[in-house]
């Protein structure tokens, strides 16, 4: 398994990391689309659980969740899931989940069984660095990095805090709100990343409304060192539900466009 | 934070790290505000000659005569909009405009919580938008239409079940993006911290009053206090007075619905499990894997799969007791209070009768049971002649 700091040291342009909601739109389908995603050039992927009430999520990911709930996905085939794509490469795994389905789990058992897995870090989408204590120290006992979000309000000494829980990456929120697709990108996203750059060494990386690849390049060029683009790849399944061979080609073609911005950049 | 937010084990503030300087500056103006001489002046005043408090503790000759015991009525109904939930409009929206804050957001289940936040809207000259489950909308037009005609917007929410949880939800998400100018208006004793603290206080008047009236009418406290628990504001606020009255049993009555073997229920309390929702660690209806059930009651204003982190401890401390009814008990107790006292009760307050009059027979002749009439039945006509219609 390949660790974050050794991808972040050895890459030479910002990671590419792309999002998935496990078992979206079916089990097979998500498992093919992650396939091809990895297949296309990511170099981390971020995948979440499906849940009944995202409260960080916008109306795409809303639906995505929905339609993998309504597929039969549970966080033990989600585990599953991960076993497969771990098996098909090693890839590093950042998982997105909100607390209650870990919580029913058993936080322990659920990290140590997605470490066994493959997975790598974990965010919990509704545990600020406050309440760290409930998932930290079983999530580095399990072996596993630990992922903190920042957002445009969150004022310094707190960033600081939250770059002194983090072990995996810092995920940078690009703007308030939720997620999903922007035309622009939030004016506050590239000083955010300069802060954070004098504050701490930690990697960051940037997530919400990135939705091109030229906001990924901008983002990049601003600094970061991963660029999270989830919406804008979930939507492409939403608009080509029954048909998961323009799902793959879209998914393939857009993840070798950002990878090639991302080069440049 | 400077303070955890908890009940033992319950409560506390887990949202996304966007709405933690949104919960962190409330808190900050709440610790500040709330026992300010001047802020309370002005709620009091709000209280009393807006809103109009205090509001009777009323004795129910007949309808104690039909149950064998005697039972008082905290007249909440009686407040303007018809229902509790001014209490804790009237106290938050003061807050946010001492805050400085230029419009309102909330979320509504029935609609009695939309209209009391679009009546304050209107009374403080605050934009207002109102986040309502598209079944709600529905269910509760009329309550709709008033909060219109006060000036809100009703955004109905599609997502998920349509119902208050997907109101919680969208209210959130809004939340998260318009932190700057806008205050969350929270409607239950329930959500992150400090909301169920903020709320509990704001309603704690209901309470404080009945206490009183009690010792000033009967020289005693009552035996049993009794108040529908949907997301529990109005029950907090009756309760929080007689919790150090060890003698004073306090019985929270939720929704059971159809029958809780049917599943078609909200008695979270009852039978739900511990889990975290919507910015709290309280008990849930939720599936195996953690997956939150929809709930399903008479009364939109108690159809939440949720409930508010105090009354999960007090269960599980044993200091108030939770029991359920059902939809077919709570339309008889509406039909009893109506004909025998001339009290149309709102469907979630008529839960709480439908409880006292369960133990119709069961409690000596001298016994007394407060019950919080949290609201007045006009809303839910619509609702009842659907169900139990007058010219059959």
């Amino acid at each position: 398994m390949t660790s974050y700091k050794t991808l972040f040291d050895h890459l030479d342009r910002a990671a590419l990391i792309p999002f998935f909601v496990l078992g979206d739109p079916d089990e097979k389908t998500s498992l093919d689309l992650i396939k091809t995603a990895i297949d296309a050039g990511a170099d981390i992927l971020e995948l979440g659980i499906p849940f009944s009430d995202p409260i960080a999520d916008g109306p795409t990911i809303q639906k995505a969740d929905i339609r993998a709930l309504q597929a039969g996905m549970t966080p033990p085939k989600a585990l599953d899931l991960i076993a497969q794509i771990t098996a098909y490469k090693a890839i590093p795994i950042g998982l997105l989940v909100y607390y209650n389905l870990i919580y029913h789990y058993g936080v322990e058992q659920f990290f140590k069984d997605f470490k066994k897995a493959g997975g790598t870090s974990v965010l919990v989408a509704d545990i600020s660095i406050d309440d760290a204590d409930e998932i930290t120290p079983a999530a580095l006992s399990a072996g596993l990095e630990t992922v903190f979000m920042v957002t445009p309000n969150t004022p310094d000494q707190r960033l600081k805090q939250i770059a002194d829980k983090t072990t995996g990456f810092i995920y940078t929120v690009s703007l308030l709100g939720t997620t999903g697709q922007r035309n622009e990108l939030s004016a506050g996203v590239k000083p955010l990343i300069a802060k954070l750059k004098t504050l701490t060494n930690k990697p960051v990386c940037v997530g919400f409304g990135i939705s091109s690849p030229e906001h990924a390049a901008e983002v990049a060029s601003a600094g970061a060192d991963g660029v999270i683009i989830g919406s804008r790849v979930v939507k492409i399944i939403e608009d080509n539900l029954g048909n998961p061979e323009t799902m793959k080609h879209q998914v393939a073609e857009f993840i070798a466009s950002v990878q090639e911005t991302l080069t440049k950049a | 934070m400077k303070h955890n937010g908890r009940f033992g084990q319950f409560g506390g503030f887990y949202v996304p790290e966007v709405l933690i300087p949104a919960l962190e500056e409330i808190e900050q103006a709440f610790d500040r505000f709330h026992n300010d001489p001047q802020f309370v002046a002005d709620l009091n005043n709000l209280y009393a000659n807006y809103a109009g408090r205090p509001t009777p503790l009323y004795y129910a000759k007949r309808y104690s005569e039909y149950v064998g015991f005697q039972v008082y009525i905290k007249r909440e109904d009686l407040l303007h909009g018809g229902a509790h939930k001014i209490n804790n409009t009237l106290g938050q929206g003061l807050l946010a405009q001492y805050m400085g804050k230029k419009k309102l957001i909330a979320e509504t289940g029935a609609g009695q919580h939309g209209l009391a936040t679009a009546t304050v809207g209107a009374l403080f000259g605050m934009e207002t938008k109102i986040f309502m489950g598209a079944i709600d909308v529905e269910r509760q037009n009329l309550n709709v239409h008033k909060m219109k005609l006060l000036g809100a917007e009703v955004i109905p929410v599609r997502g998920g079940t349509c119902t208050l949880k997907d109101a919680i939800n969208d209210a959130l998400r809004y939340w998260t993006s318009h932190v700057d100018d806008t205050f969350y208006l929270f409607g239950t004793a329930g959500g992150p911290h400090p909301y169920p603290t903020i709320v509990k206080h704001f309603q704690t008047p209901i309470g404080i009053e009945a206490r009183q009236q009690c010792l000033n009418q009967l020289g005693k406290l009552p035996d049993v206090v009794v108040a529908c628990v949907g997301g529990g504001s109005n029950a907090i606020g009756i309760f929080n007075s007689f919790i150090p009255d060890n003698t004073v049993q306090l019985i929270g009555v939720e929704g059971g619905g159809r029958g809780i073997s049917t599943g078609h229920h909200c008695a979270t309390l009852c039978v739900g499990t511990v889990g975290v929702l919507h910015g709290a660690r309280t008990y849930l209806l939720q599936d195996q894997n953690g997956q939150i059930h929809e709930t399903e009651c008479i009364s939109a204003g108690l159809d939440y799969p949720g409930v508010g982190p105090e009354h999960s401890h007090l269960k599980d401390i044993g200091r108030a007791r939770y029991v359920h009814v059902s939809d077919e008990q709570v339309l008889d107790a509406f039909f009893e209070l109506t004909r025998l006292e001339g009290i149309l009760p709102a469907l979630e307050s008529a839960h709480a009768l439908a409880w006292i009059s369960e133990q119709k027979g069961k409690y000596p002749r001298e016994t007394v049971v407060v019950v919080n009439l949290s609201g007045r039945g006009d809303k839910d006509i619509g609702i009842v002649e659907q169900h139990r219609p007058l010219n059959r």
